[in-house]
């Protein structure tokens, strides 16, 4: 087992800004472990220079560290094939692809199905299909803040092309059952996308089980430097595609009038990529893989055991939470209120309704309250705006947890809620 | 109790005791700002003579940078006129909480300022 109270010996930001920083926000983003930044200053120093085109010794050095930050990547999540990663931006970039290259093939009338706790990156690349008469529907939740399938089942139709669901919410942390969705869909004969951005970092990951056609996720939310992400892509199913983004690197022959493309991968990936994010990627694959994803998974359980026990305990008046109560179906994201404000529309007037001075801390200033006392939490809609209304919410409040978390740190951040309601109590 | 401690003072008791809270039967003028990222809404209610503001109340909900400021700027403009509430600037609105508050909640802070000037310009009271 690690050792999880040392963790933090391995990111010098800890080191950096001191015992009294507590980082609640890596669902957002992760920190760097040192193995990670090194990777990025080793590259720069010693093997920097661009990849796939040079003759030179220095290149192909360059070309054979990408080359193999995939294999990497793909191994980590039971890719077959690394052929089948393509490295992007983030799972935003992945996404987008997917919208583009698969809703060219779409008409007026199919269907995608989504989830209502999708973030904004599963829903906005689908809406702009909406111009050429694509219809989105949405699965419910139920009241546990669970994916409701039935609804799902529902929702499906014979028009139905896509089905693109989170396999973690970012706001509930409900871990959605993507295997048994991953079969309704495909009975259905659609392709069926997983948005991996929560889940990869924090479990055993295996498309292969999963029966995903896509997945996407992000590099920096799991110990990688921004500004590299993956898409998993069947590879029968890449090949059929058409490319997202012209330039170098994604074409065989260029003429005046036409050109071909490269082969899958290099096909999505236009432009000299992010060959040290790969790179950075790669070894903080090898950070996690070290550390066990199991393991990794139950600590993420374990934390958030700490927190419903230590939720019951403070007893903080007016407290609200949201998501799954079983740890066992619930990632390491806990999303809260002091007193709900619920969504409005403008075409209401607070006078008509009788609003009147309540018992509401707004999440604006439980984040503020909590920085002041060190502990970093994010507050809003989370890009999820269609979830936090569907909770009847306007935002959240929301600590995310990772491998450098400890039960110390769920301590601080109930300690400081409790100081945050007497703050603000009126 | 620093600086910072005693403007943070002041902004929570205007949070937790809004003066002018409530509603004005018959207004000259009423209308209501709305964030929708965060949830912050501040509703104005005027009573306007001889291009003075003879009365102000506002309601509202949100955090208490939004709410303390909208406290704290129906103080500052009861009995002035119309021309000096449309030509307060941003600035003095940030000064006047005089907290370092990142961009994010200066939008807060000028959410009640933006719906005071709406309201004034809806009545007809903005700059020709």
């Amino acid at each position: 087992m690690p050792f999880w109270e040392r963790i933090k010996e391995d990111f010098p930001i800890f080191h950096n800004l001191g015992e009294n920083f507590t980082y609640l926000d890596s669902a957002a983003t992760s920190q760097k472990p040192y193995s990670v930044i090194n990777a990025l200053s080793d590259f720069y120093s010693r093997h920097n220079s661009n990849v796939h085109r040079g003759i030179y010794r220095l290149s192909e050095e360059a070309t054979d560290l990408y080359g193999r930050s995939r294999e990497n990547v793909s191994r980590f999540i039971g890719s077959s094939d690394p052929r089948q990663i393509v490295f992007v931006r983030n799972t935003t970039e992945a996404l987008n692809l997917l919208a583009y290259s698969l809703g060219h093939d779409l008409v007026e009338g199919d269907e995608i199905l989504l989830t209502i706790m999708e973030h904004h990156s599963n829903i906005v690349p689908w809406q702009f299909l909406q111009e050429k008469g694509v219809r989105i529907k949405y699965a419910d939740i139920r009241e546990d803040g669970t994916l409701d399938m039935d609804d799902l089942a529902s929702k499906i139709s014979p028009r139905t092309k896509i089905v693109s669901v989170t396999h973690v919410s970012n706001v509930l942390g409900t871990i959605n059952p993507v295997a048994e969705i991953g079969r309704i869909a495909h009975d259905n004969g659609s392709i069926f996308i997983v948005d991996g951005a929560q889940s990869v970092p924090h479990m055993p990951v295996d498309v292969g089980r999963i029966g995903c056609d896509f997945m996407a996720f992000s590099g920096h939310k799991m110990l990688g430097p921004t500004g590299i992400g993956c898409l998993y892509g069947r590879i029968d199913l890449l090949e059929k595609m058409r490319p997202f983004m012209g330039g170098g690197e994604m074409i065989r022959e260029v003429y005046t009038d036409h050109s071909t493309w490269a082969d899958v991968p290099e096909k999505f990936e236009a432009g000299t990529p992010d060959i040290a994010g790969a790179i950075g990627l790669s070894a903080a694959v090898d950070y996690l893989r070290n550390l066990g994803m199991e393991n990794v998974r139950d600590h993420g359980r374990e934390l958030m055991r700490i927190t419903f026990s230590l939720e019951s305990e403070a007893g903080i008046p007016g407290l609200i939470s949201y998501g799954p109560r079983n740890p066992d179906i619930r990632g390491p994201v806990y999303a809260f209120n002091i007193g709900s404000i619920h969504p409005m529309s403008v075409e209401e007037s607070l006078a008509d309704r009788g609003v009147g001075l309540g018992t509401v801390v707004h999440p604006h200033d439980v984040a503020s309250t909590l920085d002041g006392k060190g502990v970093a939490v994010r507050s809003g809609h989370h890009c999820a705006m269609p979830l936090t209304h569907r909770i009847n919410a306007v935002a959240t409040s929301r600590a995310s947890y990772y491998i450098y978390n400890t039960p110390e740190d769920v301590r601080r951040l109930f300690h400081s809620l409790e100081h945050t309601v007497k703050v603000y109590s009126r | 109790m620093t600086d910072e401690e005693e403007r943070m003072e002041v902004l929570l008791d205007h949070y937790r005791s809004p003066h002018n809270y409530g509603k004005i039967e018959n207004p000259t003028a009423e209308l209501m700002e709305y964030n929708p990222v965060c949830g912050d809404t501040v509703q104005i209610f005027l009573i306007v003579e001889n291009r003075k503001i003879r009365e102000i109340k506002f309601m509202g909900r949100g955090c208490s940078v939004s709410q303390g400021s909208a406290s704290m700027l129906t103080d500052l403009v009861g009995g002035k006129t119309v021309d000096e509430a449309m030509s307060i600037a941003p600035e003095q609105i940030v000064d006047m909480i005089g907290l370092p508050l990142g961009p994010s909640r200066e939008k807060c802070a000028l959410l009640p300022l933006n719906a005071l000037q709406k309201c004034l310009k809806k009545a007809g009271f903005g700059k020709v």
